[in-house]
């Protein structure tokens, strides 16, 4: 693990100023400030409704922010649609549901879109699609449909899916939170094997398990705020804040 | 007692059971009818009943077509035959089946024409129904409207190619532009349409003669023929009209969103006998003195609106019913609004639709009998009209009636069972 945490560069990935959101008059997100380095693995917890997904929706403009300045591998997120779609291409998104497109086989859920924004040819694009299937190892499944997979293996396959665009940054929206505990653990191997290779990750998530494994660092949200970061080690053992501590002792307490 | 007290309760299996047979539910027809018929003596008595009733109507059915006369002239030389007896005169059909089929103005030496037309909608319609059938053929569903307008009204053939011609331009200036802005795009693909249509009069209008067919004016058109070309044309343009609809009433830019809605509800809250009413007379009104502005497109821009405005508010329910995760997923891999549109919303809502869609198109092909209001001479038109106004036919009502029924009907439950068999093949498991 040590090696991999020396991947990470000086290069900056996606840097947050002063970023505030609200939902009409709901002041969901205060003054984000938030560097991430290329190779970087973020954990984000937080108690629920305190804006972790809301914040990491705003990196691929599902959210618009309303104050602030987001860039995302040197591109400025605009109201601009081309900068948007440029983003978009270049980070990955995997949902809390999956959201897999339930009417297309998953071999085609995979290909969609190397096929339609890459402009990859259709061949190629199968083959690529194949490999990342199977290093979530479920290539058996390819032919059949969302519906006709487990929780987990479709967790697995809206891994691939976004893979597929060889995106340079992942963001992940709670992915285990929907499956049962059997199922985490695959899903969970799959998103170390892919921190280890140097991935750029920011995870939302509550398995704190994964957290000290793979996170370079924690950060802990809360009311819309980043109350806390540090290195997992010290997040965990030595938390600063008070509610980081409630937090932790909630989650960790059983 | 004891026994049961003494089993441990840990268990390990260690023969796995092997798969067994579905038990067979039904065996042979007696015990389905026992089963399905006579089951309990309330059901026994519904079986009886119900068999009874369809026995008078058979029976009083039967003579009726058993005696039923077909060669004669007129209703009372039909009476003569039948000397009292029950009958029916189906010679009305035998004798006035062109009009029924064609109206009674189209010349009977060109029938020959719409009948092509007919068949060969089938060879486009098949490539737009069937998936499985090769892409190539939709070259065909491409070029038949224009193809069937020649064979329908006749004229030069240069006319509809010019038509084509004019979409075609609009449509390239059209992809041309999209690049800088989609606003961009429509007008100069509109205004590029428009120039060209203007500019082939000056083509068309010498060369009237160029491959023409003896041209057949609107207002000749009737019969069953009238209702077809009604049904085909107002079902083919409402659907994309109103899908565009109902992508727009959930747009963001606020004027289309508007402009929609308005459209929708109004046309919602009016009845289309009057819009018919309006196509017929009103609109003459508005459009500068002299223009020859054709009372069938009148009439199928009124009833492409009306079902327009339904089929918008069925796929409204279709896409709301899509989890907002369909759109997110797509646009967080990079898809834009139309591609995300075209590949993940739309297939899923309008599969969703396909039932409520499906009710709209066969309740629009229906309606197109309300043409006889404003004096048209469609199929009902021409029986209310010149069928049984006439002196040889007063009076024959059954006949006639069942004739159109049998015209609409097998149309109406072709597409309800097309429908539900699209609905199997696009079934793809449980969400
Ligand atoms: N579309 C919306 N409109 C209005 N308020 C919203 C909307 N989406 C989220 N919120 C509110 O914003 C706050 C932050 O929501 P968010 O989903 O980011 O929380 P979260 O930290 O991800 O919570 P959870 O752990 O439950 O997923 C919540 O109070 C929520 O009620
Ligand atoms: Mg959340």
């Amino acid at each position: 693990m040590a090696e991999a945490k020396l991947q990470v560069s000086d290069e900056i990935a996606i840097s947050i100023e002063n970023m505030n959101k609200w939902y009409g008059t709901f002041h969901v997100l205060r003054d984000i400030d938030l560097t991430v380095n290329r190779g970087e693995r973020i954990v984000i917890c937080g108690p629920s409704g305190s804006g972790k997904s809301t914040l990491i929706r705003c990196i691929n403009a599902l959210e618009e922010h309303q104050q602030g300045r987001i860039e995302v591998d040197g591109t400025v997120l605009s109201s601009d649609i081309k900068n948007i779609d440029k983003i978009r291409s270049e980070v990955g998104m995997c949902f809390q549901h999956f959201n897999l497109f339930p009417h297309l086989s998953i071999l085609e859920n995979c290909t969609l879109a190397p096929i339609w924004v890459r402009k990859t040819p259709k061949k190629e694009a199968e083959e690529l699609a194949m490999y990342f299937l199977e290093k979530v190892k479920i290539p058996e499944q390819a032919d059949k449909y969302p519906g006709q997979l487990s929780g987990g293996q479709q967790q697995r396959v809206a891994i691939a899916r976004s893979l597929c665009m060889q995106p340079r940054i992942m963001l992940f929206d709670e992915p285990t939170s929907a499956l049962d505990p059997e199922m985490i653990k695959e899903v969970l191997d799959t998103m170390i094997e892919l921190a280890e290779e140097g991935m750029t990750m920011l995870c939302v998530t509550h398995e704190m398990g994964f957290a000290r494994q793979v996170a370079n660092r924690v950060i802990f949200m809360d009311q819309g705020q980043i109350v806390e970061q540090n290195e997992p080690e010290a997040f965990f053992n030595n938390p600063q804040s008070e509610r980081t501590q409630l937090f932790l002792s909630q989650i960790l307490g059983h | 007692m004891s026994d049961t007290n003494t089993t441990p309760v840990a268990f390990v299996r260690d023969a796995m059971l092997p798969e067994q047979a579905a038990p067979i539910t039904a065996a042979g027809p007696l015990a389905w009818i026992k089963k399905n018929l006579f089951d309990g003596w309330f059901n026994s008595i519904l079986t009886i009943v119900a068999i009874y009733f369809i026995y008078l109507i058979v029976s009083g059915a039967f003579p009726w077509f058993y005696n039923g006369v077909w060669t004669t002239d007129s209703l009372a030389e039909c009476r003569e035959i039948l000397q009292g007896k029950t009958g029916g005169c189906f010679s009305v059909l035998t004798e006035r089946w062109p009009q029924l089929l064609f109206g009674f103005k189209y010349p009977s030496e060109e029938y020959w024409r719409p009948t092509i037309a007919f068949f060969a909608l089938f060879v486009a319609v098949a490539p737009v129904l069937f998936n499985k059938l090769p892409r190539k053929l939709l070259i065909v569903t491409a070029i038949f409207p224009f193809a069937a307008f020649w064979l329908i009204w006749g004229g030069s053939i240069l006319v509809p190619i010019m038509v084509a011609v004019g979409l075609i331009v609009g449509y390239v200036v059209f992809t041309r532009l999209v690049y800088q802005s989609s606003a961009m795009g429509m007008i100069g693909g509109l205004v590029a349409t428009v120039a060209v249509w203007m500019l082939s009069g000056y083509i068309t209008d010498p060369l009237s003669g160029f491959l023409a067919l003896e041209p057949v004016p609107s207002r000749d058109m009737g019969g069953f023929m009238l209702n077809f070309i009604l049904g085909v044309t107002c079902v083919s343009l409402s659907l994309p009209l109103g899908i565009l609809l109902a992508l727009g009433r959930q747009s963001d830019m606020l004027i289309i969103k508007w402009i929609c809605v308005v459209f929708i509800e109004f046309i919602r809250g009016v009845p289309l006998i009057t819009l018919l009413f309006v196509a017929n007379v009103v609109l003459g009104y508005f459009l500068p003195p002299g223009t020859n502005f054709d009372l069938i497109l009148r009439v199928i821009i009124m009833i492409t609106m009306f079902s327009a405005a339904y089929i918008a508010e069925v796929v409204r329910g279709g896409l709301a019913a899509l989890p907002k995760g369909q759109a997110e997923a797509a646009g967080s891999l990079g898809l834009d609004y139309a591609q995300s549109m075209r590949l993940i919303i739309l297939p899923q809502a309008l599969k969703i639709s396909i039932p409520g869609i499906v009710n709209v198109a066969v309740g629009l092909f229906k309606d197109t009998v309300l043409v006889s209001v404003i004096s048209m001479f469609d199929l009902v038109g021409m029986i209310r009209g010149p069928i049984l106004a006439s002196t040889e036919w007063n009076g024959v009502y059954w006949e006639l009636w069942l004739a159109a029924v049998l015209f609409f009907f097998p149309i109406c439950y072709g597409i309800s069972q097309y429908s539900q068999w699209l609905e199997r093949q696009l079934a793809t498991g449980h969400r």
